[in-house]
């Protein structure tokens, strides 16, 4: 059986028929060629499949593409505008806050969630907020400021 | 990872959710299927129906009326966790939900589906124990409500038969006088508690008149631990410790990461810690 989703995704109307079983982090990536969305531990753990789902940062590999249906969805591609980085983006460039950068476009959503919640929040929040996303690359220190310099920029 | 290949049906009303149930044989109700994708992807679950109830608004929600805080079972942790009506009247449950996984996870996640999951490493199940809470649950037959201290069964078991919804918890608002904390020891990569343990007292007039605590993490169901020592003490920290050292669990939990009798010796340092804590906030 097919499930016919009709969603919108970075602003753009989407309709498709999906598998029951279609995650959500398959159907941006490999129906919608929207890669950014990672695939890590595939277990709800690492964070590297994040994206907003109505405003809300969610794991979208631990959600079925159904349940996205009507959904407003963001993905890392949505997130410049007219061809300017977001902040966060710019701060993660300032600051370093990546090495491999396989972890990062979870690590922008969730704080771009974090920031919408609490738009200056102390590096304990910062570190809480992102507890979610696991990076083996930077021990961290440069995300905190990465996103500590993007709250400036969006204050 | 996939999950194996389902039927997915969506229920647009508690009672054509039930019907969905009592027409499709092992079907599992989805809410926001933050136990049951997971368990789906291992192939440790393999329905052939899901259906999802995620979009039950009737489901969702808090409230408090007569002394009781109510929590739909479709509230998210997030939710849970951010309530002033929980702040104000039982903020114990509002402090576990904020300890859950992520706030990924805790936005997707809800308090029915963690419970009814009941998962041993759960943050809600010891503390809904503690307060004493009520489980309610439908059926085509009707309703019915089930104490928390009979709900959770066994290792990922719980009274809710196949033809059942769970539709929401009920828990006593705390009084004046008591104090209440949840305080986990989180395995450092899933965030589930190893050790989570669930503290309440009543003092009046400097002397404890009532006094809880819960564990979960050490055994398949919430444990609980007779601190009764503890009423009319001052509650000095040698009287809580020696409460807490109470905890006994026949057949302890026991995995690679934590085997079972470290998961008792930390019960007892986190019953202490959490009675100690809901002792400074009565």
């Amino acid at each position: 059986m097919t499930v016919s989703i009709q969603l919108e995704v970075n602003g753009k109307p989407v309709q498709a028929a999906v598998e029951p079983r279609r995650l959500l982090v398959h159907f941006l990536r490999e129906d919608l060629g929207l890669t950014g969305a990672n695939i890590g531990c595939e277990t709800s753990l690492c964070g590297a499949c994040t994206v907003l789902v109505d405003g809300n940062a969610v794991k979208s590999c631990t959600m079925l593409a159904a349940q996205a249906d009507g959904a407003s969805v963001t993905t890392i591609e949505g997130l410049s505008q007219n061809g300017e980085l977001h902040p966060l983006q710019e701060g993660f460039w300032e600051k370093h806050g990546l090495q491999c950068g396989y972890c990062t476009p979870g690590m922008i959503l969730s704080a771009n969630y974090l920031l919408a919640q609490n738009p200056s929040p102390n590096d304990e929040e910062i570190r809480e907020g992102l507890k979610g996303n696991i990076c083996r690359c930077t021990g961290y220190h440069n995300i905190v400021e990465a996103v500590k310099y993007a709250a400036e920029r969006m204050s | 990872m996939y999950p194996a290949q389902f039927d997915y049906r969506r229920a647009g009303s508690v009672d054509e959710a039930l019907s969905l149930l009592q027409e499709n044989e092992d079907a599992k109700l989805m809410a926001g299927g933050h136990s049951l994708i997971p368990m789906m992807k291992l192939r440790l679950a393999q329905p052939p129906v899901v259906i999802d109830i995620g979009r039950l608004d009737e489901l969702k929600g808090i409230s408090e009326a007569n002394g009781s805080v109510r929590v739909g079972s479709l509230t998210t942790h997030a939710d849970i966790a951010a309530s002033d009506v929980l702040a104000a009247h039982c903020p114990v449950l509002a402090e576990a939900a904020g300890h859950i996984g992520d706030a990924q996870v805790r936005n997707r996640g809800t308090i029915g589906g963690n419970i009814a999951h009941a998962d041993p490493g759960s943050d809600i199940p010891p503390v809904l124990v503690l307060l004493g809470a009520s489980v309610h649950l439908q059926s085509p037959s009707g309703t019915r409500s089930v104490a928390a201290g009979d709900f959770f069964q066994d290792l990922l078991m719980t009274d809710v038969g196949e033809d059942e919804i769970l539709t929401h918890v009920e828990a006593p608002a705390l009084g004046a006088g008591t104090g209440a904390a949840y305080l986990k020891f989180e395995h450092p990569a899933s965030g589930y508690a190893v050790v989570g343990a669930a503290a309440a007292v009543t003092v009046q007039g400097g002397r404890c008149t009532g006094a809880g605590l819960v564990v979960g993490g050490v055994s398949a169901t919430p444990t609980t631990v007779d601190v009764s020592s503890l009423v009319g003490t001052d509650l000095s920290d040698d009287a809580i410790a020696a409460a807490a050292s109470g905890l006994d669990a026949e057949d302890p939990i026991g995995d690679i990461f934590a085997s079972g009798d470290y998961r008792v010796h930390v019960g007892k340092v986190y019953g202490k810690r959490a009675l100690a804590a809901a002792r400074d906030r009565a």
